[in-house]
């Protein structure tokens, strides 16, 4: 089998996959990060959304092998094991954006690409429409988008302040 | 109320693993020398198995095994089975076709599992598994529920693939109050099939110790002991005390998580016969193939008013799919949760309902959110709001006319509503519709070329299920009390063990509120226990908005008793009588004087036992509650939705949704606003958007999220929520429960509003933009009177 390297949540890994090996199934059962989850097979539920490069990607359509050399953000990755949660964890705890928690972990890996390519200054039609690839069954999207605006705020501040320092 | 305690919006103690990723959900969970198992299901709706031909798959790498019916029946494992037994109008019982776990000679539906291949990987398991030939003879199909009666015979048991034809109701009384009608109103009804999606696909490890001849099922399952009760006692896979189930983290039910399933089954059956464990998780294909549906009703329905609106009579016929097995609960979901509320918030003298619930060629339909009592409401709902529309009369109006305004109140159909006030729930959702401003609305959404409408749905549901006698004279095999153990430690922490199972209701924060306000201590001092057989000793687990009303009333039960033992303790103590000693928050006083014990002191004292003889009190604080309601409870509201429809295209944006429920008590405001939010976006996306569609072959169609329309961000807009409250007398603390009222309230809302709009009452669900369309163009126009 064909080894693969990349850097997960700041720590080198390698493995060695079949050439089908998707990105999620590394994940899950070769690195035991079973934070991302897998909730369809058509890439519609969003629920196993990961960042490559800072960039969220679905990792159930994504081989392992197309990670060579690459960084990957896992939810596991967003906060130190022992620091203060990212803004975004944080506002989804604060407005309720998660029921189950099952679809959380893309949810929140999604919301901080809406926040890269859209701002931090989300309206509620924005961020609806930036969460077509993912799906909910819980929460009815309401604090969904409502913690989604308020994360994006708080990451600003939080980067106005760092700037700051 | 203390700032924890209950009627706080507390977050939620639970979401800290699930937002960083550390949820242990069924498919996260490994164990040592685990094996992967995929399931070889039916192409076919209806076909019978002439030969399975395995040698190809057998020879692959890492195959383990390769399992099928006959072996499943040679280890003479059981059936499975539909629990709750309903009789035919003539008396005869309901006709339960066998369900074996592994198809036996034919399969009945589409997804249908023939085969289980085993292998050391989830890839060798599905290679080995394309290469599992089954020859099969293929049967013509049953799919139409309308002409199921008619069709080819499914199973030997049931002609005419009738499961039952049951009635609720005097017959002889509502024909004569049609007879002296001055109106009736006729709807011709679908209530669509749905396919419940929970975003965690099922899954089961199954893992046996042949040391202890001990098996162990780790499952997404909403109701663990129910799971494992049946499986002993029905399957005949293990005693009891033989077999755990673990529910550990799972990821979204809405029902379709309540019921026995043959994976879990047969995956305790490979485990023993290999000496491995075993899992299965499904893919989303497979979930829309083998997961229960739900809804799947025809209905005819027809109310009788007199001149002036008042309600006189309800007669009402539905045909019911129940798909190609009878699911663990599927008898009980047309009949006594359906029927039993068509009397809506209203004083209907005279109901009669007819049920004919029948097999047919498609995955089997159970229990999905609301579970009967949705189809139940979008009869009446749209009833009465064409009736008022028919007749001219405001639909507001009609409905106030109408409205039970005494109680306790006797319906026709079993129910004895307890406790509501359904005129002031519609008059607070009035005013936060702002429904005077709405014909002005209406204008200027007419100037932009688009039409709008206002739907009602003043709904009632029957929760807090449910009083043991009450159901068992109904047919349930089981009783539906809840248990709760409250385990006090020697330094004051709590454990509380629950028989529910939360799978997103946050039972972990609104125990924990009940317990802290209880006994006047930190919240984080209480840690919620539920999901594990091994750890609670019995419960019946989530569904039917229960967990609040039941369960949380066994805890109150259980602190009772704990309070009552911990005053002996603190009298013991404090050299006082224990009739003297007060308990608030957190402090044993004696009354009159400032002698005093923390609550922690209490706890130690009752453990190190130092200060009584053990032969006096026993020592230990740990106190067993089994509480059974004395009646369901009746949670109602009003729902109101606005939508905009292009008429054009036939596209329709909901503009506002309002939404005003009687929950009676609520622990946590912010959990049971989001339980709305998730019921109103289920109801829409009936409404608009969800429909299971198999074609003439039996092929599901919309079998995939690609095929099928799951409400997406931008298909629902944000919801007004606002709260009455009338207390539920049944229970302690006067709970009603929350989690379906949405899902009960919104489809009729929806289609209310459309039909508004549209001006024709001749739309089905889902109302895609292509149906409002046509009903735009082709649908008889309204004809007021």
């Amino acid at each position: 089998m064909p080894a693969v390297s990349m850097t997960v949540n700041g720590k080198a890994v390698t493995g060695d996959v079949e050439a089908r090996t998707l990105l999620v199934q590394f994940l899950r059962e070769d690195l035991r990060l079973t934070g991302t989850h897998v909730g369809c097979d058509t890439s519609q539920c969003g629920a196993c959304v990961v960042h490559i490069e800072g960039i969220a990607v679905k990792s159930c359509t994504t081989l392992a092998l197309q990670c060579e050399g690459a960084k990957i953000t896992t939810i596991e990755g967003l906060a130190e094991p022992d620091g203060p949660l990212h803004p975004m964890q944080e506002a989804f705890r604060e407005h309720h954006g998660l029921q189950c928690g099952f679809c959380t972990p893309g949810m929140i890996m999604a919301a901080l690409d809406i926040v890269r390519r859209c701002g931090n200054d989300l309206d509620e039609h924005t961020i609806r429409e930036q969460l077509e690839g993912n799906i909910c069954r819980c929460t009815g999207y309401h604090n969904i988008v409502k913690a989604i605006a308020a994360g994006a705020k708080a990451m600003a501040k939080g980067g106005a302040r760092q700037a700051a320092e | 109320m203390s700032a924890t305690g209950i009627g706080a919006a507390v977050r939620r103690k639970e979401d800290l693993r699930f937002i960083t990723g550390k949820g242990q959900y069924t498919d996260d969970v490994i164990r040592p020398g685990e094996t992967r198992a995929v399931f070889v299901r039916s192409p076919h709706a209806h076909a019978k198995i002439k030969r399975i031909d395995a040698s190809a798959a057998k020879s692959l790498p890492g195959v383990v095994a390769v399992l099928t019916g006959a072996e499943l029946a040679n280890d003479k494992i059981g059936n499975l089975i539909c629990g709750w037994m309903i009789h035919s109008k003539d008396g005869t019982p309901m006709k339960m076709a066998p369900h074996p776990a592994l198809a036996s000679g034919k399969v009945s539906h589409e997804g249908d599992a023939v085969v289980l291949v085993i292998a050391e990987t989830l890839a060798q398991a599905r290679d080995a598994a394309e290469k599992v030939n089954v020859d099969y003879e293929a049967l013509p199909a049953v799919i139409d529920t309308a002409k199921a009666k008619s069709g080819p015979q499914i199973h030997e048991v049931a002609p005419n693939n009738t499961i039952y034809e049951w009635s609720l109701g005097d017959a002889k009384a509502v024909d004569a109050a049609f007879a002296t009608a001055k109106h009736v109103t006729k709807l011709d009804i679908v209530n669509n099939r749905l396919v419940p999606n929970a975003i965690e696909p099922r899954s089961a490890l199954a893992e046996y110790d042949a040391g202890t001849d001990q098996l162990t099922l780790w499952n997404t399952t909403q109701n663990p002991h129910v799971s494992r009760l049946v499986i002993a006692a029905f399957v005949g896979m293990a005693p009891e005390h033989k077999l755990r189930v673990i529910a550990p983290d799972v990821g979204g039910a809405f029902g379709s998580k309540i019921f026995i399933y043959p994976e879990e089954v047969v995956c305790l059956w490979a485990a023993r016969k290999l000496r491995r464990p075993v899992k299965w998780t499904a893919d989303r294909s497979e979930s829309f193939i083998s997961d229960a549906h739900g809804r799947d009703h025809v209905t005819h329905a027809e109310l009788a008013l007199d001149a002036n609106g008042k309600i006189l009579a309800m007669r009402v016929k539905t045909i019911a799919n129940l798909g190609a097995y009878m699911s663990t609960f599927s008898s009980s979901v047309p009949t006594y949760l359906y029927a039993t509320l068509l009397s809506g918030q209203y004083d209907i003298p005279h109901i009669y309902c007819e049920v004919d619930a029948v097999y047919t060629n498609t995955v089997p339909v159970d229990a999905y959110r609301g579970a009967g009592r949705p189809e139940a409401t979008f009869v009446v709902e749209r009833l009465v709001e064409v009736a008022a529309r028919q007749m001219n009369i405001d639909p507001a109006d009609i409905r106030k006319q109408n409205f039970i305004k005494s109680f306790p109140h006797q319906t026709p159909v079993i129910m004895a509503y307890d406790a509501g006030d359904y005129n002031a729930s519609l008059k607070k959702a009035l005013e936060l519709a702002d429904v005077k401003g709405f014909n002005k609305r209406k204008r200027e959404a007419a100037r932009h070329g688009k039409l709008r409408g206002l739907g009602y749905s003043t709904y009632i549901e029957a929760c807090g299920i449910a009083p043991s006698q009450a159901v068992g004279a109904l047919g349930c095999g089981v009783g539906l009390w809840e248990s709760a153990e409250v385990r006090v430690n020697p330094t004051g922490t709590v454990e509380v063990l629950t028989g529910t199972h939360a799978h997103g209701q946050g039972h972990e924060t609104t125990f924990a509120q009940l317990v802290s306000e209880r006994l006047g201590i930190p919240l984080e001092n209480v840690s919620i226990v539920h999901g594990d057989t091994d750890k609670v000793q019995f419960g019946m687990g989530t569904y039917g908005s229960r967990s609040g009303a039941v369960g949380m009333s066994a805890v109150v039960k259980a602190l009772d008793k704990i309070e009552s033992k911990a005053k002996k303790v603190a009298a013991h103590m404090l050299e006082a009588a224990e009739g003297d000693i007060v308990f608030k928050d957190g402090k044993f006083t004696v009354a009159g004087t400032d002698k005093s014990a923390a609550w922690s002191d209490v706890a130690l004292n009752a453990y190190i036992a130092h200060k009584f003889a053990g032969q006096e009190l026993e020592p230990g604080l740990k106190e067993t509650s089994f509480y059974d309601p004395t009646n369901f409870t009746f949670p109602a509201g009003c729902h109101i939705c606005e939508v905009e429809v292009d008429r054009d295209t036939g596209r329709t944006e909901i503009v506002n949704w309002t939404a005003v429920d009687d929950f009676g008590t609520v622990v946590n405001p912010m959990i049971v606003e989001g339980q709305v939010h998730g019921g109103i976006a289920q109801g829409i996306g009936q409404a608009l958007l969800e429909g299971a569609v198999y074609d003439k072959d039996g092929q599901l169609v919309t079998g995939s999220l690609m095929d099928y329309c799951m409400p997406h961000a931008h298909d629902v807009p944000s919801f007004k929520v606002g709260l009455t409250e009338t207390k539920a007398p049944s229970n302690p603390l006067g709970i009603k429960g929350c989690g379906e009222a949405g899902a009960i309230a919104s489809p009729a809302a929806v289609i209310n509003a459309i039909t508004d709009a549209i001006g024709t009452e001749e739309l089905a669900m889902p109302a895609t933009a292509q149906a409002v369309w046509s009903a735009l163009r082709h649908g008889q126009p309204r004809q007021a009177a």
